[in-house]
């Protein structure tokens, strides 16, 4: 608890820092604060306009123009805020090194820092997404709350996982190489730029063990098709959000007096 | 507010025999001593009341900055505790998480908002650190055209910006200008008067007699001697020469004053005095009065080479004035065993009134480190009294030729 609150009393340097990283892209920009909205619009536009008007891509059993450029951003989208954060916080620690040995601060604010910022520039691209989903008449309406409670889940997933490889990876440099090649199996093994019913049944089944399965599908199933998601099938990714981020929290208040030697 | 209290302290770096030990420490159980601890620092104690200024000496990798890292509570120690009540406030790295393309301002924001103060407390500061750190128009440029010496400027006055309870300062006395460096050694001098207690880690004999009440010396991680600086800075001198056979030996005398000798012994000073002209031994001298210093030396080995050095100093330990043989460019060369010598140097004594002291040494070369015969502190105390004089204040007499238009 002792912890939590110091992170309180850091509350207005955490503020401060996030407003800083995100300033720092752009200070010495000519357009300034533009290239933030710059960046994600482009994304957006290839995934829309590419794959709707140029590949004319469909998406199996969906029959609208637009179906498959939305099951993309929903997948690619929330896939990047989930990779962003957790690459940024398995070496977080290796990173602030210098600052970790030199000032006295509570250092659960870096993860803070990282997982806020993260969320700033998702929120942005996100809105800008949500933006074109309802200019084009395809907002999924009521179904659109769901993503609140699918982001925290995500959210705590992240932070749990992302806390405990930043541990880890003070101790054994292998951990940083290690995650980044399996988030590239990962990706491909989510169903994230394809439906999972294109897999073949045994695969599927497989597929349905990894836990942001359940997450990228529920994301989809909102936006593509403006249902609620199988808020069942979100129980096991839940309890392992939790259990990861209990254990990041032992992982560090065990080992974050040592990890300073190895800095 | 502002008490230290370090308790069994010690510290310990973790070495593994490979790479896989570590592994296998972490992860199989029953598998405890994969890793040889390797002490930096062990059996440490002391406490420091509030107010106090301490100052930490010791040679390089003797511990300070280990000692003083577990102090401000950035490294973890293995053994002990650390107690301290009150703000702390560390001087160790100045201009930390600064960013090059943000402003002076915006820095000064982040950086002392770092140092647990909050956004609202540091804008009420912001005027106090622009006037203290005298950078100017500045302030609202960013800091990657700043000078090195502005950013230091800028960062200890961010860091000094509200008194701490306990402040820690880690040779960082030396910043920027000697203008600034006075005005900075200031302020820490002014945080002691008002009750912060200092710490203060330095090779900097002056400053650390100058402004501290005691002095901790540390030894290959051991605390190995604690008490008034002077007597400490002679000590560590001492040990800065230390060789094999080299005795250190610290007597107190009648008057409380601890005496330091140490040296290889091949060659000793049998006696050191200050006499006046006539070659009478004086222990008060008047300001401006003509002395000589006389050191008689015995050889008990044959020695290659010979080079002595003397300090005057003041009552607090501090230098006035010092050279050596060598400087005079008169060392001597190939003494036998049993020859007998007699030095002497002759200078009024152009000192303020007070109590002086004389460090006298016998060694090789320019300096005491590399082969130090005998070094001995408080070789001879005298007092010197204005006889003649007009009242002055000041460890020098410099007596000015004055003059008045109107």
């Amino acid at each position: 608890m002792r912890m939590f609150a110091a992170l309180w009393g850091y509350r207005g340097f955490i503020f401060e820092s996030v407003k800083r990283e995100f300033q720092s892209q752009y200070t010495n920009a000519l357009l300034g604060a533009v290239w933030t909205i710059i960046k994600p619009l482009s994304m957006i536009v290839v995934y829309t306009v590419i794959f709707s008007q140029i590949m004319r891509a469909k998406l199996p059993g969906v029959d609208t123009k637009f179906a498959y450029s939305i099951y993309l951003c929903a997948g690619v989208l929330t896939w990047g805020l989930f990779t962003e954060t957790v690459s940024r916080l398995q070496n977080i620690f290796l990173d602030q090194a210098n600052l970790l040995k030199k000032i006295n601060f509570p250092r659960l604010c870096l993860p803070v820092i990282v997982v806020t910022n993260a969320l700033v520039n998702f929120l942005i691209i996100f809105g800008l997404f949500t933006l074109f989903l309802i200019f084009s008449g395809l907002f999924p309406g009521m179904a659109f709350l769901a993503l609140i409670p699918l982001l925290i889940v995500q959210t705590l997933f992240t932070i749990g996982l992302g806390v405990s490889l930043g541990v880890l990876n003070v101790f054994f440099r292998d951990v940083g190489q290690f995650f980044s090649v399996v988030l590239q199996f990962w990706f491909w093994l989510t169903p994230v730029v394809y439906p999972i019913s294109i897999l073949p049944t045994a695969m599927q089944k497989a597929v349905q063990y990894n836990p942001m399965t359940a997450v990228m599908t529920a994301y989809q199933q909102v936006l593509v098709e403006g249902q609620w998601p199988n808020w069942a099938s979100l129980w096991p990714v839940t309890v392992l959000a939790v259990l990861l981020c209990a254990f990041g929290l032992r992982l560090f208040r065990q080992h974050s007096g040592e990890m300073v030697d190895e800095l | 507010m502002g008490a230290i209290t370090v308790n069994n302290l010690g510290k310990a770096y973790k070495q593994y025999a490979n790479r896989w030990a570590r592994l296998a420490e972490w992860i199989l159980p029953g598998v405890k001593a994969r890793s040889t601890l390797k002490w930096v620092l062990q059996d440490i104690n002391f406490a420091i009341q509030p107010g106090e200024a301490v100052g930490i000496i010791g040679i390089n990798g003797a511990g300070k900055s280990t000692l003083l890292k577990m102090i401000t509570g950035t490294t973890q120690p293995t053994t002990g505790s650390v107690q301290i009540t009150g703000r702390v406030a560390a001087l160790l790295e100045l201009g930390m998480g600064f960013h090059p393309d943000f402003t002076g301002r915006q820095n000064a924001m982040m950086a002392g908002q770092l140092l647990g103060l909050t956004g609202e407390e540091v804008e009420q500061l912001m005027p106090e650190i622009e006037a203290f750190a005298e950078i100017g128009d500045y302030i609202d440029l960013p800091v990657r055209v700043y000078s090195s010496g502005m950013q230091m400027r800028l960062a200890f006055s961010v860091a000094t910006a509200k008194r701490p309870d306990v402040l820690i300062v880690d040779e960082a006395l030396s910043v920027g200008d000697s203008y600034f460096q006075h005005k900075s050694f200031d302020r820490i001098r002014a945080f002691g008067q008002q009750g912060t207690t200092l710490l203060i880690v330095s090779h900097d004999k002056n400053s650390i007699q100058s402004i501290c009440d005691r002095a901790i010396l540390l030894d290959a991680g051991k605390l190995s001697m604690e008490g008034e600086p002077a007597a400490v800075m002679d000590y560590y001198n001492a040990l800065l020469a230390k060789r094999g056979n080299v005795t250190v030996k610290q007597t107190t005398g009648a008057d409380g004053k601890v005496q330091t000798i140490s040296g290889t012994g091949e060659i000793t000073m049998e006696k050191v005095s200050i006499c006046d002209e006539t070659g009478q031994a004086i222990e008060v001298v008047g300001v401006g009065q003509p002395v000589k210093l006389v050191v008689d030396i015995l050889a008990h080995q044959d020695v290659p080479e010979l080079v002595l050095g003397y300090v005057i100093k003041d009552r607090l330990g501090q230098a006035v004035f010092g050279t050596n043989t060598h400087h005079l460019d008169d060392k001597l060369e190939r003494i036998t065993a049993g020859s007998r010598m007699t030095y002497s140097f002759s200078f009024p004594a152009n000192l303020g009134v007070g109590s002086y002291s004389i460090s006298a040494a016998l060694h090789t070369s320019d300096t005491h480190i590399a082969q130090n015969y005998e070094w001995r502190d408080l070789a001879a105390v005298f007092d010197v009294i204005n006889v003649d004089k007009g009242y002055f204040v000041g460890v020098n007499w410099l007596p000015p030729v004055m003059e008045c238009k109107r």
